[in-house]
């Protein structure tokens, strides 16, 4: 293939990632955002949310497309009430202490994975994607001056991946018009604005922290559904979003959902970009090493306002 | 009436004791598991100084671990340095990573510091990856027996190597019982306390921590070169997200701020996980209960709770 359209099914590729990661990492900026508290359990919520679909489609059997459909309502609900539960129970009784929330967090990132390598097993199992047609894509060419097209060999995308796309960008509106046109989301950022005096106004709190935190995870939950027909599910599978969506929402500006988006494109599309020409692995270096000096030099991000 | 300082040296001193006797009386199993036991707890001494002294919560000590094990293990097997100079190599790797991360990392505090080294720690592990021809990566590098050679002492050989584990183990735990109660000890946890009242007093607070981290690193440095020299392994598994929580958790456990927390909290999990590891492939569910458990329940860790109560004169 000619470097054109290896570049632009690089592009592809990462949008594919770069779409998954703005919905995981938005749920841990509105975690973050609202509560001030890291959770670093996040990653496992997203696993949950593939081994679920697994599970949900594997039982109901049929049609891939019924129980498809199936998971991607009923799974991203039970992660969140899972998560909601784990916050009532767990976090509210440390206060949302900072540092005792990330190891508190910590300890839920293990029994989440731990649990789920004792009744899930250690196999990787994939999902039946609801549709699947290739879609073959043209590329043009300059001959004696006129531009012409063609389908060069290789190049094409699916039509689940641009559904995903599709998907990832509609979930992301429909959570920015619930924070900012809602009377769930206007009470949401009073919370994130001063919680003492949202609490002096009747807001309730704690139910929106639990409330948070669950949208968050099932957020999470959801991107993993999306994903799982292209990925399979493993117990493993939620560190690398994790550290994505650190990444991800640190360069962000943390918190700012806006910035969160922008930055999961940034990362998706240079992630999938860097991996097809040089080392995956050195692109994690680069990534993981840029993410510790911009929380050095500019932790407001790098799209974020210096807060005064 | 004994006072405070006294009980204190005989409790300390009791528990030396009763460490270089078990190694007579236990079973071989046991035998080669205590001695990992004290150069684990090592590591946890050097991590429980910038934790539970200096109150800077690192979650990259991995790579501090891992720069005295690759630090060594690399002199051994690239540079064919003998065991002794290999030692020096590691520590002095730990205590340069040390003085890097310190000065980047300690630019931010709170949770900022906690992600700062996570992730300097992540970039590390993989950077040992990206350079397999010469780490191996996951599947890691022997020592050969015949190079585990230090001072004409064979340390493969199991009563050796206890001896050179307890000895690791004394050095740092004497240095650690001796650094808390000095007044560079005093100045840090002054840092812990009320970081704001101690710059007030005129203590240099940054240079206090920059030189935290240092000995810190270098202490988990010295526990990694031990660690690898001893039972002859180098791998990445030790460079990775687990083998920073670790520490966290054993000094959690033990009672962060405390001399005895770090090895009564790896003794426990050690063996709680060794136990659990018979039973279940998810034997890291117990460490995840623990901790869950430790953040809602016992903040202060075993000896933290047992100086509350009981011994308030627990350095």
């Amino acid at each position: 293939m000619d470097f054109g359209p290896y570049l632009m099914l690089a592009t592809l590729e990462g949008a594919v990632t770069a779409a998954v990661l703005a919905l995981t990492a938005s749920g841990l900026a509105l975690v973050f955002g609202v509560m001030r508290v890291v959770n670093v359990a996040h990653g496992e919520f997203f696993m949950l949310g593939a081994v679920l679909a697994w599970w949900v489609t594997h039982i109901l059997g049929g049609s891939a497309a019924f129980g498809f459909v199936v998971a991607l309502i009923v799974v991203p609900v039970l992660v969140g009430l899972l998560a909601a539960i784990t916050d009532m129970t767990i976090l509210k009784r440390i206060d949302y202490d900072p540092e005792r929330t990330i190891v508190a967090t910590i300890g839920i990132l293990y029994i989440l994975q731990q649990v789920t390598l004792m009744t899930y097993g250690p196999d990787a199992r994939p999902v039946v994607p609801p549709f699947n047609t290739r879609i073959a894509l043209p590329w043009f060419e300059f001959v004696d001056g006129k531009i012409s097209l063609y389908w060069p060999w290789g190049l094409s995308i699916t039509s689940y991946k641009l559904a995903v796309i599709g998907a990832a960008v509609l979930v992301l509106i429909g959570l920015w018009l619930l924070m900012t046109r809602s009377k769930l989301g206007l009470l949401m950022r009073a919370t994130e604005q001063d919680r003492d005096m949202a609490l002096a106004f009747g807001i309730p709190v704690e139910r929106v922290y639990a409330l948070v935190f669950g949208l968050g995870a099932g957020i999470a939950a959801l991107a993993a559904v999306l994903i799982v027909p292209i990925q399979q599910a493993h117990y493993l599978m939620g560190h690398d979003p994790l550290l994505l969506s650190f990444i991800v929402v640190i360069i962000g500006g943390l918190g700012s959902l806006p910035g969160t988006v922008l930055a999961a494109l940034l990362i998706g599309l240079s992630d999938g970009i860097i991996s097809v020409f040089f080392s995956p692995t050195l692109a994690k270096i680069l990534a993981t090493l840029l993410v510790a000096l911009v929380l050095v030099f500019r932790p407001q991000g790098l799209f974020g306002a210096r807060k005064a | 009436m004994m006072g405070g300082m006294q009980k204190s040296l005989l409790l300390h001193g009791g528990v030396l004791v009763v460490l270089f006797a078990l190694q007579f009386v236990l079973p071989a199993y046991h035998h080669g598991n205590l001695a990992r036991i004290m150069v684990l707890a090592s590591y946890a001494m050097g991590y429980n100084l910038l934790f539970g002294y200096t109150g800077l919560l690192s979650l990259g000590h991995a790579l501090f671990f891992a720069a005295g094990l690759y630090g060594m293990g690399l002199a051994m097997s690239q540079f064919g340095l003998s065991a002794g100079i290999a030692l020096m190599v590691g520590i002095l790797l730990g205590a340069l990573v040390g003085a890097v991360i310190g000065a980047l990392a300690l630019r931010t505090e709170g949770v900022a510091f906690m992600i700062v080294t996570l992730m300097f720690a992540q970039a590390g592990y993989l950077t040992v990856l990206y350079f397999g021809a010469y780490t191996r990566g996951d599947e890691g590098f022997v020592i050969a027996q015949a190079d585990r050679v230090l001072l004409s002492l064979d340390l493969s050989d199991p009563t050796v190597r206890y001896f050179a584990a307890f000895s690791v183990f004394c050095a740092v735990f004497i240095m650690c019982y001796l650094a808390v109660q000095s007044r560079f000890g005093k100045v840090l946890i002054a840092i812990r306390e009320n970081e704001d009242r101690a710059r007030m007093l005129g203590y240099d607070v940054a240079r206090y921590k920059l030189a935290a981290v240092v000995l810190s690193a270098s202490l988990s440095a010295l526990a990694g070169a031990s660690y690898g020299l001893l039972f002859g392994y180098v791998g990445a598994s030790f460079a990775s997200v687990q083998y920073s929580i670790f520490p966290l958790l054993w000094v959690l456990l033990g009672g962060a701020g405390t001399v005895l927390g770090p090895l009564i909290g790896t003794l426990f999990m050690f063996y709680l996980i060794d136990l659990s590891s018979g039973i279940t492939t998810a034997y890291m569910l117990i460490a995840g209960v623990v901790l869950v458990f430790l953040t809602l329940f016992a903040p202060q860790g075993l000896m933290g709770e047992l100086r509350r109560r009981v011994w308030r004169w627990l350095p």
